[in-house]
């Protein structure tokens, strides 16, 4: 049962991708369909593999090192289920964005042919890439992903997207040829490329030093690490909001997955104290130059395309959090590793939900300029809830998924008694609750006598954002289950 | 044991490299990456790598080819590019970043050990793949999971070029209206070249059963056939929303996707079993030629464009 179970959300989506193709412009029913089926499939999956431990398969039988492994694990369940959540509520969303203001209209176009198609390449991509533990695939994973993102970014064709969506080619790019080129070394040298066959044996070799640098600079870059951050915000923020909302809650996630496969299932000796510091560093840094710019930023997207860049710098505090506690204390690299999974899915629906908010906003305003959203609060009150209680979670306040995440990686942090790390995970949950009581106090503003009106916008639609909103404050209200999921350090 | 003729390869072939990255002229540039890859595609066959040689040269050489030049042409008729040259700090780190990827390069490739990879591995299981050659059988049965998403990356490429399009141009046909002299070169061409191209493309991929050739490259000739009749002006391109066309680019992936599902049957994905393997992988491979010569086609003619007062 459950391994027709995975085989069903690896393949759902594609299946929906093909059929939209097919369909041209209805693809929407299409889309809705697929997302309705994958969900089911993804969250049923997710309680098998909770109570009957994780799922494998052979693909057609054939076992490493000749055929591919793909497995669902706890945290590889974990993301399948939270990409299914957000993906369906995007879906859901776009199916009335995408006939654009008058609902209902017979639009024709490049996009209506085009987005559906992409969005669900990208979902199978994802999926394909949390549960493959096979280096090559995981490539073609990536490379799928990266092209739908790309296409998904500049697809409203307007010539600031199209040169956003150039650049964020170009670091994916060049991101996958630097991880292609380890995968061939380490193949090379093991003749293998099964993470699972690999495991115990990087290191040896002294061509794995090269191979794990270059794919770990790739990833990094994918990942938007600063200081390789500075193709994402015009690509999240210039993207169509519901692009948006998937390009910065999942896709940056996924190759800091692999990267997190790669480092702790794989297990490399000899990477040395440096590469740890190094990435924690830029992680660090990543959190506070992230949040300083989205200080500064006038436009509600950039904002939060700016705090994507330092919410995805928490996520490598788990490299030196875990290589100092390894030897020492087990326990340390345990909280350090479920405190950064608890920070990308909680990331992930909050990000999501805040994006699907600003497309709201700008669907009733017309606009997102902070200096002219006075009395948004007003017309939108269920979004702007939304957005407080997404904002909630990415300042890590209590009790959502953030204050849980930051919470663990705090505790990590002083058991290793490395206090200047929680230092940073305390400071940039402040610069959080700056940078977002901004949009929240121009929405709240009173609006002058003679400002524009807004549009508006149906309720059910409203009520997508607030979903993905208190499924963010749902995983710290009920941590328990997650937590197991996510077990210690691999 | 490095022949001669090996060295002088290499030689030229880093030599050809660095005329194709160092040119400043655009065109020239462009064809000097042609002859790195036809290049490349020699050294390959004399790494016995038949398989690799033939697919970089149809696609890294040929179709990769005809993309660039198409771009190429296309930025010329654009005004003179007003993007400044990039930041200093960018093109430091991407100088040092280079330099330290070719040092460490240097460094491992020797230490490297010699070994022949799974090959052992592959031959002792061939007969239950239903493929006597080797590379079609870990391309499209052993590692089959890749080749499909390998597909959907295609598919997802062409769906970025259809991004492009304007909407007042959607659907429309392919591309530019293509006209040229009915006597002049390209139209000769266009009708000699074709018939040609139609056997070999068909040949590559029925011999990939058992010899060097196969979807990929059997599908990239066959596209190339379809292009050049194109370009000559013998047959308009079709329309983005064209059935056929959405059959034909959809027919592989589809093929391969349910094939996929109906591995859950066997409680996996992609099965094949031994005794239906044969007909399944010529099946498989008839539909993904189709859909590959479909797609790479669609690449090079490129999204919908203004075609008024040139194209009925």
């Amino acid at each position: 049962m459950s391994p027709a179970l995975l085989a069903l959300v690896l393949t759902l989506p594609l299946l929906g991708a093909l059929g939209a193709v097919a369909v041209g412009r209805h693809g929407g029913p299409v889309a809705v369909a697929a997302a309705l089926a994958t969900l089911a499939a993804a969250l049923w999956l997710a309680v098998r593999v909770a109570t009957d431990g994780a799922v494998s398969i052979a693909v057609g039988h054939w076992t490493p090192p000749l055929g591919i492994r793909l497995t669902a694990d706890g945290p590889a369940v974990l993301f399948l289920a939270t990409t299914a959540v957000i993906m369906t509520a995007v879906v859901l969303y776009a199916v009335h964005w995408i006939t654009g203001p008058k609902a209902g209209a017979d639009r024709d176009g490049p996009m209506v042919h085009t987005f559906w198609a992409l969005l669900l390449l990208l979902w199978g991509a994802l999926n394909v890439i949390f549960v493959s533990r096979d280096l090559f695939n995981l490539y073609v994973g990536l490379e799928l992903a990266s092209l739908a993102a790309v296409a998904l970014v500049g697809i409203e064709g307007r010539r600031e997207t199209l040169a956003a969506a150039l650049r964020y080619l170009l670091f994916a790019l060049t991101g996958s040829l630097l991880y292609l080129l380890g995968a061939a070394l380490l193949y090379s040298a093991h003749g293998t490329l099964d993470l699972g066959l690999l495991a115990g044996q990087l290191g040896r070799h002294p061509s794995d030093l090269l191979a794990l640098a270059a794919m770990t600079a790739g990833l990094a870059a994918k990942t938007a690490l600063f200081p390789f951050h500075v193709w994402l915000p015009p690509a999240h923020a210039g993207a169509p909001p519901a692009a948006s909302a998937v390009l910065s809650a999942l896709v940056p996630k996924a190759s800091l997955y692999i990267l997190l496969r790669l480092w702790f299932d794989a297990e490399p000796d000899g990477a040395g104290p440096v590469g740890p510091l190094l990435l924690g560093g830029l992680g660090a840094a990543a959190v506070l130059h992230g949040s300083l710019m989205a200080l500064r930023q006038q436009r509600l997207k950039l904002i939060i395309a700016y705090s994507t860049v330092a919410q995805l710098g928490y996520l490598f505090l788990v490299f030196p959090l875990v290589a100092a506690a390894g030897a020492l204390d087990p326990a340390g690299g345990d909280a350090a590793w479920r405190g950064t999974l608890f920070q990308a899915l909680s990331h992930a629906l909050a990000k999501a939900a805040m994006f699907l908010c600003a497309g709201l906003i700008i669907e009733a305003a017309g606009h997102d300029r902070l200096e002219r959203l006075a009395g948004t609060a007003r017309a939108l009150p269920i979004t702007l809830f939304a957005f407080g209680l997404a904002a909630i979670s990415l300042m890590g306040l209590p009790p959502s998924g953030g204050f849980v995440a930051k919470l663990l990686l705090i505790e990590a942090a002083f058991e290793r008694g490395a206090a200047a790390w929680a230092l940073v995970v305390l400071l940039g949950g402040l610069l959080a609750a700056a940078y977002l009581f901004r949009p929240l106090a121009a929405a709240w503003r009173s609006p002058d006598g003679d400002a524009p009106g807004f549009a508006p916008v149906a309720r059910r639609r409203q009520a997508l954002p607030m979903a993905l909103a208190l499924a963010a404050l749902g995983l710290g209200l009920f941590s328990a289950g997650p937590a197991e999921l996510m077990g210690g350090l691999p | 044991m490095a022949t001669p003729f090996d060295l002088a390869l290499s030689l030229l072939v880093l030599v050809i490299a660095a005329f194709a990255v160092l040119g400043r002229h655009g065109f020239m540039a462009v064809v000097f990456f042609i002859t790195f890859g036809l290049l490349l595609a020699l050294a390959w066959l004399r790494l016995d790598a038949v398989d690799v040689a033939l697919a970089e040269a149809a696609i890294g050489a040929g179709l990769t080819g005809v993309l660039l030049l198409v771009a190429r042409s296309r930025l010329k008729a654009l005004e003179p590019p007003l993007a400044p040259a990039p930041h200093p700090v960018l093109r430091a780190g991407a100088g040092v970043g280079a330099a330290a990827v070719t040092t460490g390069l240097v460094l491992a490739i020797p230490a490297l050990p010699l070994s022949t990879g799974l090959q052992a591995e592959v031959m002792e299981q061939l007969p239950l793949t239903g493929t006597d050659n080797p590379v079609t059988a870990v391309l499209l049965n052993l590692r089959g999971w890749d080749t499909l998403l390998e597909t959907l990356v295609l598919l997802a490429a062409l769906l970025g070029v259809w991004t492009l399009a304007r909407e007042i141009d959607w659907p429309g046909r392919a591309g530019r209206a293509h006209r040229t002299r009915p006597d002049g070169v390209l139209a000769q061409f266009g009708r000699v070249l074709p018939p040609l191209a139609l056997v070999i493309g068909v040949y590559l991929v029925w011999v990939g059963g058992h010899r060097p050739g196969g979807a990929f490259q059997g599908g990239t000739v066959l596209a190339a056939a379809w292009i050049v009749t194109v370009m000559a002006g013998l047959l308009p391109a079709p329309r983005v929303d064209d059935r056929t066309l959405r059959t034909a680019l959809l027919a592989g992936p589809v093929a391969f996707v349910v094939l996929a599902v109906a591995g859950l049957l066997a409680d996996s994905v992609l099965v094949f079993p031994p005794d239906r393997a044969k007909l399944l992988l010529l099946g498989l491979e008839a539909l993904l030629a189709v859909s590959i010569a479909a797609t790479l086609a669609m690449l090079v003619f490129g999204a919908p464009e203004d075609r008024s007062g040139r194209d009925p």
